[in-house]
């Protein structure tokens, strides 16, 4: 008899706006609040003292324009974010200080979340969407140079890039960018030659979300339509559709995957976050709560494994964390 | 008759002559079915003996030569025969011209596909004969886009006269379109205006089909134009003629060239592969991959029964309903759509709550537009306005005829009242049951407690069935009856259906003329009366009906557009039908004798065959009519 779904454990109130995106820190030592990073519609960040389940800061730096990307920069000190007024802002928290340290003008209209990758200490990469319509830039942080700029070849009709995501395989590796673009498919791209490795049309509507398990090799991308993408790069760089999952409803704004690869979790246009295990996408939970859109999901970096955590925030202005699936 | 010839020298006019005079005389058949198969293989390779045949035909008497020429266009079973046979016969003489190029494509359509093929493609054959062909071709476009040709002329002969420029449009080369590419252009123009003013349907795809092709041969690079409509069999062999070129038209200058088979080789269109675009093929998952130890198994999934499609709910009451469709917020389009949906059935589910608030209803029904992409939505609004009409008749009705004659509606709402209307009162006449299915019918005789079935849960279903089972071997017969009849609801309401669309269609407004330009409304509008008097069967208000559409008939029974007179003509099938025997002859024989003659007028007159036909039944009708008075003794 299965057990029905579990409740949150809590719920962050109090954005007064619908929730975008969120990003956990915390990984740090024992003495440290482990803290959620919140960006909302209202063009705050919120940080959101998981303790007290209050919000420490509240940061304004993106002239009330909607934030829709949050990532930090080897800690809690180090604050990336990305808003609806083309910049991305580099923050500086260390010591309860709360000031824009840096920024980049993006020029970039959409809604294209950056993806950060660390390469060195105190070096990282970013991926962002550039002002052409379908370019890729790549800069390095914290220096802003550019790296290279990935543009699809004349006549490819992408689309807009939907969504980005940095990686490789280890720290001696090319660093290389999944991208899903607007007409649904995904690119590899080399980002040290600038050249596109490889492509796979994976879906009819454009790619909303998609996350890569390095190790496996293996991915997976939502859309707007009914269908989650699994996908696998072979030897030869080359991306091939592994398996397709059919929902119950369509749409999907977030996907993301464990750091443990076990499981991971899509936030649902259908107020809904699904976890499936990432093994074979087997089908785990239907989390309820939400009343609207769920717009991000995000796992915790706890260092204790029972610790973890999952949060999802909506349209209904609401943050629900989740302990799910936290012994294994 | 076998053809025995000495030298070359000698006359054949007395051949012609009698070839000429047969033919006259109606025995065409004959001479040519043995003439004709001798002379093709005779003229297919010997020069001479097509000099002796040219001369031969030149040789007819004017008198004859329409007869002899029909002839061999009829027999020949190819252009390049008929070319062989007539050679420029209709350059040099006059009769054998005008009977090709005139007679033969603008007096007469009775003929078949394959005469117009030979002789059209028997005038492109020759680089003489082919500035007949673009004047025939210029000829037909000024027939084809006339306007009075397109109302008055039978679908027959513009079926045939579109068929020709097809045709002749396929036999056509691009130097020569080049040359009257502007008057091809003006034409088409012209001519699709007249053919997509017409009422009846079939013109109208004429039109369409035609000017599609004109504008294909005209415009071969850039966009052509393309008209949307029902493919059927006639369009689809119209647009084959087009496409067929003969294959010989290369070397069009040299009529003793050895030819291919028959002209109308038509070369196949090969239909284009349908290549979608490639997606990478799925990678089949290794078996070793599935070997690895599973650690899923170890995360339990919890229970997801609860996990279905997201529905929105619809409002539960008619106000809501209001609400929600009055209302403007953008956020709300979810439960808009939902709303449209449900509309019919909270309707008819809650009749005394409609009959509070039916004009409104009725008011925004007529004008809800589409706000997002719902399938179906015309019909649903459709339905839903039919359910209020038949909740509250009455005062909706009124609404209804009188918006029908208000300023600032588009057609397609009047036509839509009308539609309601007719749809309203079918359901409203006839004795079955639409919406709800009442259960408690069957029952009502012998089982006392189960007073409202709409409310049924599932046990009592269960119970329903049980006691069904166990009393339907008493109840079969009756229970027929229980359901057949019931009060004729349309019978209070026909007369407010009716007279007012009937009263004010003499009266022009600003935008809407019902006399004037917008005869197709008037038109439908025709249909829709004769089709209330009909569903007016049994009625009290049937007489008074029945005076009034005759008068109506009477006023517009000359009208010019065929379809409007395809209605009057129902108009008087239905008041034959419906109004009862004693009352016709005691009330309108006057009329019924005037009416009478004036359909045995269009019977034999009117250039349109559908209203030919009705004409006839009615006449038909009326004797039954008169029959039935004579057999009961009065």
């Amino acid at each position: 008899m299965a057990l029905p779904p579990p409740d949150p454990q809590f719920v962050l109130r109090g954005t007064s706006a619908a929730v975008h995106t969120l990003h956990f820190s915390c990984g740090g030592p024992e003495p440290d609040i482990p803290l959620l990073f919140s960006g909302s519609e209202n063009g705050f960040i919120h940080v959101w003292n998981l303790k007290t389940h209050r919000v420490d800061t509240a940061l304004d730096g993106h002239g009330r324009r909607s934030v829709y990307c949050v990532e930090t920069m080897g800690g809690k000190d180090r604050l990336l974010s990305q808003g609806r007024d083309q910049r991305i802002c580099l923050w500086d928290l260390a010591e309860g200080r709360t000031s824009v340290t840096d920024s980049v003008f993006t020029e970039h209209v959409g809604f294209c979340r950056c993806s950060l990758l660390k390469v060195a200490q105190g070096r990282w990469l970013m991926a962002m969407a550039a002002r052409s319509l379908e370019e890729v830039q790549i800069l390095e942080l914290p220096s802003k140079t550019s790296v290279c700029t990935l543009k699809p070849e004349v006549g490819a009709k992408l689309g807009m890039p939907m969504c980005l995501k940095l990686w490789q395989l280890n720290c001696d590796s090319q660093p290389v960018l999944l991208a899903g673009y607007e007409d649904g498919s995904v690119v590899l791209w080399n980002v040290s030659m600038g050249k596109a490795l490889s492509q796979l049309i994976c879906h009819q509507e454009p790619v909303m979300s998609l996350d890569f398990d390095a190790e496996k090799a293996k991915g997976i991308s939502g859309s707007s339509e009914k269908v989650l993408s699994i996908w696998s790069l072979n030897e030869q760089q080359n991306l091939q559709v592994y398996k397709t999952h059919e929902l119950v409803n369509a749409g999907i704004s977030d996907i993301t995957i464990r750091p443990d690869k076990k499981i991971l979790a899509t936030a649902g246009w259908d107020h809904r976050i699904r976890i499936f295990g990432w093994k074979k996408l087997k089908p785990l939970a239907v989390l309820d709560y939400h009343t609207a859109t769920v717009h991000c999901v995000s796992f915790s970096d706890h260092s204790n494994p029972r610790e973890r955590l999952l949060a999802a925030g909506s349209k209904d202005q609401r943050i629900s964390v989740w302990s799910i699936y936290a012994q294994t | 008759v076998c053809f025995i010839l000495g030298g070359l020298d000698c006359s054949i006019s007395f051949v012609s002559h009698v070839l000429g005079k047969v033919c006259v005389h109606g025995r065409q058949k004959e001479i040519l079915g043995v003439l004709v198969p001798h002379l093709t293989d005779l003229t297919k390779s010997d020069c001479i003996w097509q000099r002796i045949c040219w001369r031969l035909l030149e040789c007819v008497p004017d008198r004859w030569m329409e007869a002899v020429v029909l002839g061999f266009v009829q027999r020949a079973p190819g252009a390049d025969v008929l070319s062989r046979l007539l050679g420029n016969l209709v350059v040099k003489n006059k009769k054998a011209q005008f009977v090709v190029t005139q007679k033969m494509l603008l007096l007469q359509y009775g003929h078949t596909t394959a005469v117009l093929q030979n002789l059209l493609g028997y005038l492109s054959l020759d680089s003489v004969r082919r500035t007949l062909l673009l004047r025939v071709l210029q000829e037909l476009l000024e027939t084809w886009s006339s306007s009075s040709a397109v109302k008055h002329s039978p679908a027959e002969q513009q079926l045939y006269i579109s068929k020709a420029i097809l045709i002749c449009l396929s036999h056509l080369k691009e130097p020569e379109i080049e040359s009257c590419r502007q008057e091809l252009l003006t034409s088409m123009m012209e001519g699709v205006k007249c053919h997509l003013d017409s009422s009846l349907p079939q013109l109208r795809r004429l039109g369409m089909v035609v000017a599609e092709s004109i504008s294909s041969k005209i415009n071969t690079e850039g966009p052509v134009l393309k008209f949307e409509y029902e493919e059927d069999d006639e369009t689809r062999e119209l647009k084959s003629l087009l496409v067929q070129t003969p294959p010989f038209c290369v070397v069009p200058s040299l009529p003793d060239d050895d030819r291919s088979e028959k002209a109308g080789a038509a070369l196949p269109l090969v239909p284009e592969s349908n290549e979608k675009p490639h997606t990478a093929a799925p990678a089949m998952p290794d078996e070793e991959l599935d070997a690895e130890l599973d650690s899923d198994d170890d995360l339990t999934p919890y229970e997801m029964s609860e996990d279905k499609e997201l529905k929105i709910k619809p409002p539960m009451y008619i106000r809501d309903c209001i609400e929600v469709l009055t209302g403007s917020r953008a956020e709300d389009v979810d439960k808009w759509e939902a709303t449209v949906k449900a509309l019919e059935s909270l309707v008819r589910k809650n009749p005394a709550a409609t009959r509070e608030v039916s004009v409104e209803l009725a008011k925004i029904l007529l004008h809800l537009e589409e706000r997002t992409c719902i399938e179906g939505f015309v019909e649903l609004r459709q339905r839903a306005q039919v359910a209020v009409l038949t909740t509250d008749p009455v005062p909706v009705a009124k609404y209804l005829t009188s918006q029908f004659y208000s300023l600032n509606y588009s057609l397609r709402q009047r036509m839509d009242i009308l539609d309601v209307l007719v749809l309203a009162a079918q359901e409203l006449s006839c004795p079955k049951f639409h919406g709800k299915t009442k259960h408690s019918g069957v029952q009502k005789p012998c089982i006392q407690l189960l007073p409202g079935s709409d409310s049924s849960k599932d046990w009592r279903r269960i119970v329903d069935e049980r006691i069904k089972n166990k009393t339907r071997r008493f109840d079969m017969g009756r229970s027929h009856v229980e359901l057949a009849s019931r009060p004729n609801e349309f019978n209070s309401v026909a007369g407010h259906f009716f007279f007012p669309l009937i009263q004010h269609f003499d009266r022009p407004l600003t935008t809407f003329d019902l006399l004037g330009e917008d005869h197709l409304v008037l038109g439908r509008l025709v249909h829709t009366l004769a089709i209330l008097m009909y569903l007016a069967v049994n009625t009290v208000a049937v007489t008074a009906m029945g005076k009034a559409l005759l008068e109506f008939v009477w006023a517009l029974r000359f009208h010019t557009d065929s379809y409007v007179r395809q209605g009057l003509l129902s108009c008087i099938s239905s008041l034959l039908l419906s109004v009862p025997t004693e009352r016709i002859l005691a009330d309108m024989t006057e009329e019924l004798l005037e009416t009478q003659s004036w359909l045995g007028d269009v019977m034999e007159k009117d250039p349109d065959g559908d209203c030919r036909r009705l004409a006839l039944q009615n006449l038909l009708l009326m004797e039954n009519l008169r029959k039935k008075l004579e057999a009961v003794p009065s």
